[in-house]
């Protein structure tokens, strides 16, 4: 995928969305304050991986950058002044992939279709899409009799064939076995190789350390560190961060 | 894809409705009537006379005879076709009705089981037959539906001068609901009733019933026809209604009532005035 | 136990004969009360998805709402329909008393809340599952009542054919709002009732047992349909 593809796709809209600021963000429910005053910018280019350990509120953060959560105090930004327009420039992956019922072709269709794309458009991205995840064979069959792995997959190629800007992507190998975890790893880089912003939580170290760029680090609810990759992994600042990687904190 | 399968049903289903009997651009009238009649299959037979001699339909709505007056007062028939004539004379006098004709009539007679353990088989006195009935305590089933069959039993139950609201629920069990229905329930339970005899005659589950008094002069039963008054209801089919009525009183619909039999034995006797049309 | 032999051997013979008037009165049971079910449907299914899927003034109320109708007896909306449609009443002009399409209302007041409240249920449960996806996706909770229908499609058969038995087996409103009218709006429930204060038991039982079977020659039509559809779109 190169940058003349996307152009054809979305000509009027190449200004990017990014960077993304999040001002002194928290967010409560169920009387607790989960998310405390957490403050950082995104810029485009590399990927972030969101590291912490369980219930560090990192799916939490996912939601409240991609607009699924409303914060309860504080603001998520894009410089993008069109609510619209930024949505549309997003796309999210979750840990568990939500098929339609339908073919796995029409599952890759729908996002396109929503937005309107006309038909023989959408025929040629959802067909490149699907030959780039390796689905090409199972284009037809059920989407929801697919392998795990199969699965995750289609998720990520159906948010791929809106070509988003930002792809937020939570925990997505989180349940899928090491090769299955690989396949998506080698999609997520050819993503990121064309353009698109990562934007990903995980727990598993193995994987930040082959993905990320630059990394937050969560506990309980605040960030601890948001540094570059490089540094990060050699020399945290905090002791949790300290602790995490070396496997002593489990929450 | 989706819209093109919905506008499809649609299409198909106006298609259906526009060939469904309802849609049909015939002639017809409605008639509000009681179950009893139905149930005695009289309109199975004449009707079709009618229908082919004048080209109306006639759509028989079968009720008890109080819903069959309120249906009528609220405008819902083109005629009222009853046996109860306190109810149609006053729907008369109220304005709903334009007037009365007698038409026809048959008479009550009171059913039980064979064994008859009130012991009024053969008895030519019918008040005498129910003060047995509430004497021994047998039961009895009542209509307890506002018919016209219900009100004759209730006035026959005065002129007995037993309080049967009083026993309600005891030897005495209403009901509320039509003819053949009462008639399977004391069937089933081998009790007595009142019952018109066309239906009785026409009735396939009598079980031990047999009937225990018939011919008092008080079980006659008189049949009224009456045209709902388009000073009332104005979308009321008075031309077609008239037509009906005058049919039913000519020597045709008069010929038609008398010839009607349920295992050879007549049912319904005319009794239109000579005189009128 | 006769009764029932000589209901199967009536049953038979009407089936086998075609016999005339009861082709009559199955077509428009079924015209009746497919049609009911169809315009049940087209409001039933909508309305429960936007009950379970979107936050609006009043959403509560339509839930208590539609519990509550699912209880009602027929009856009592044969006599609403009946007011309604009588002369007298508000839509008399209309002049649909005593019409099948009169009894296609009622069995529609009928059978809405029933495919609604299932509805209701069942997208509820998709929409836990997809919500955040759909949102994310960009499909407001409006655009997502069609999704989310055809998401639940099999379920939401089931709901229908259960309006769909519903309306077929019932009696108490069709005789109020259509006067059980021979050759006019007497169907398959009607004639049942009226055979039996006949006192033909067999019959009426006769009857019956043909009504079972037009429902499970719906029903089978219904899944056979579903097995296409699935097939088709996986
Ligand atoms: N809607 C909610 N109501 C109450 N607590 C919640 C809610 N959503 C998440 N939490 C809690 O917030 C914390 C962070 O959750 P989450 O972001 O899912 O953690 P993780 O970092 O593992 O993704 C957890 O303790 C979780 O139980
Ligand atoms: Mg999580």
């Amino acid at each position: 995928m190169t940058a003349s593809d996307t152009e054809r796709q979305h000509t009027a809209d190449t200004a990017s969305i990014l960077p993304l600021r999040v001002r002194d963000i928290c967010f409560d429910a169920g009387g607790k304050r989960l998310i405390e005053h957490i403050s950082f910018t995104v810029h485009a280019g590399p990927c972030l991986i969101v590291l912490g350990p369980n219930g560090a509120g990192k799916s939490l953060l996912l939601r409240l950058c991609h607009g699924l959560l409303s914060p309860s105090e504080g603001t998520v930004e894009w410089v993008e002044a069109d609510p619209i327009r930024a949505r549309s420039q997003q796309a999210m992956v979750f840990q568990r992939p939500v098929l339609l019922r339908r073919s796995v072709a029409a599952n890759a269709h729908f996002g396109l279709r929503l937005r309107r794309v006309p038909r023989l458009e959408r025929q040629a991205v959802v067909a490149k899409a699907l030959r780039q995840g390796g689905l090409s064979h199972v284009a037809n069959r059920a989407a929801r009799v697919l392998s795990g792995g199969e699965q995750q997959r289609l998720a990520l190629v159906r948010a791929w064939a809106l070509q988003p800007q930002v792809l937020f992507l939570d925990e997505p190998t989180a349940h899928l076995d090491p090769a299955a975890t690989r396949a998506v790893e080698t999609l997520l880089k050819q993503f990121h190789a064309a353009g698109t912003k990562l934007i990903m939580t995980t727990h598993d170290l193995g994987q930040a350390r082959r993905l990320a760029d630059d990394v937050i680090f969560l506990h309980r609810g605040r960030l601890l560190e948001h540094s570059p990759a490089d540094s990060f992994f050699a020399q945290p600042h905090s002791a949790e961060a300290a602790a995490f990687l070396n496997g002593n904190l489990l929450w | 894809m989706f819209l093109r399968l919905i506008i499809c049903l649609i299409v198909t289903l106006l298609f259906l409705h526009a060939n469904g009997p309802a849609a049909a651009a015939e002639r017809f009238i409605t008639v509000a009537s009681t179950t009893s009649t139905e149930n005695s299959g009289l309109f199975q037979a004449i009707l079709p006379l009618f229908e082919r001699a004048a080209g109306i339909a006639v759509r028989v709505v079968a009720v008890g005879t109080g819903q069959a007056v309120r249906m009528a007062e609220r405008g819902d028939a083109d005629v009222l076709f009853v046996h109860h004539q306190p109810s149609e004379e006053h729907f008369v006098a109220d304005g709903f009705g334009v007037r009365r004709h007698d038409v026809m009539y048959n008479d009550f007679v009171l059913v039980g089981p064979r064994h008859d353990p009130a012991g009024i088989g053969g008895l030519a006195d019918a008040i005498e037959g129910l003060v047995r009935i509430a004497a021994r305590q047998a039961v009895f089933v009542s209509r307890g539906d506002d018919s016209g069959t219900h009100k004759r039993e209730v006035s026959l139950w005065q002129a007995a001068g037993i309080d049967v609201v009083a026993a309600s629920g005891t030897w005495y069990r209403e009901s509320g609901a039509g003819m053949g229905t009462t008639l399977n329930i004391a069937s089933g339970m081998g009790a007595y009733t009142l019952t018109d005899r066309g239906t009785w005659l026409n009735f396939n589950n009598r079980g031990d019933l047999v009937v225990l008094v018939a011919g008092d002069r008080r079980l006659f039963n008189p049949y009224g026809v009456i045209l709902v008054n388009p000073q009332r209801h104005p979308h009321v089919k008075t031309a077609e209604g008239q037509m009906f009525i005058d049919w039913l009183l000519s020597p045709d619909g008069q010929g038609a009532i008398a010839a009607y039999r349920i295992d050879g034995q007549p049912v319904f006797f005319p009794s239109a005035d000579k005189d009128t049309p | 136990m006769s009764e029932f032999r000589d209901a199967f051997r009536t049953a038979i013979s009407l089936l086998v004969n075609f016999d005339g008037d009861l082709m009559a009165i199955v077509g428009l049971s079924l015209l009746v009360s497919l049609s009911a079910v169809f315009l049940a449907a087209m409001v039933g299914l909508p309305l429960g998805a936007a009950v379970a899927a979107c936050r609006f003034p009043g959403r509560q109320a339509v839930r208590v709402l539609l519990n509550a109708l699912l209880g009602i007896p027929p009856v009592v909306i044969g006599l609403i329909v009946y007011l309604l449609l009588s002369r007298a009443g508000p839509l008399g002009a209309l002049g649909l008393l005593f019409t099948p399409t009169a009894m296609i209302i009622a069995q529609w007041l009928l059978v809405t809340p029933i495919i609604a409240a299932l509805t209701q249920q069942t997208v509820s449960d998709l929409h836990d599952e997809y919500a955040e996806q759909l949102r994310s996706l960009g499909v407001g909770s409006l655009r997502a009542i069609p999704t989310l229908l055809w998401e639940g499609r099999l379920s939401l058969l089931i709901a229908v054919m259960a309006g769909f038995g519903r309306a077929i087996a019932e009696v108490g409103a069709v005789i109020i709002v259509g006067g059980n009218i021979n050759h006019v709006t007497r169907v398959m429930t009607t004639t049942i009732a009226l055979e039996t204060s006949k006192g033909n038991l067999a019959l009426a039982l006769a009857l019956g047992m043909i009504l079972l079977l037009l429902a499970l020659a719906v029903n089978a039509a219904a899944l056979v349909a579903r097995d296409i559809v699935n097939r088709l779109y996986g």
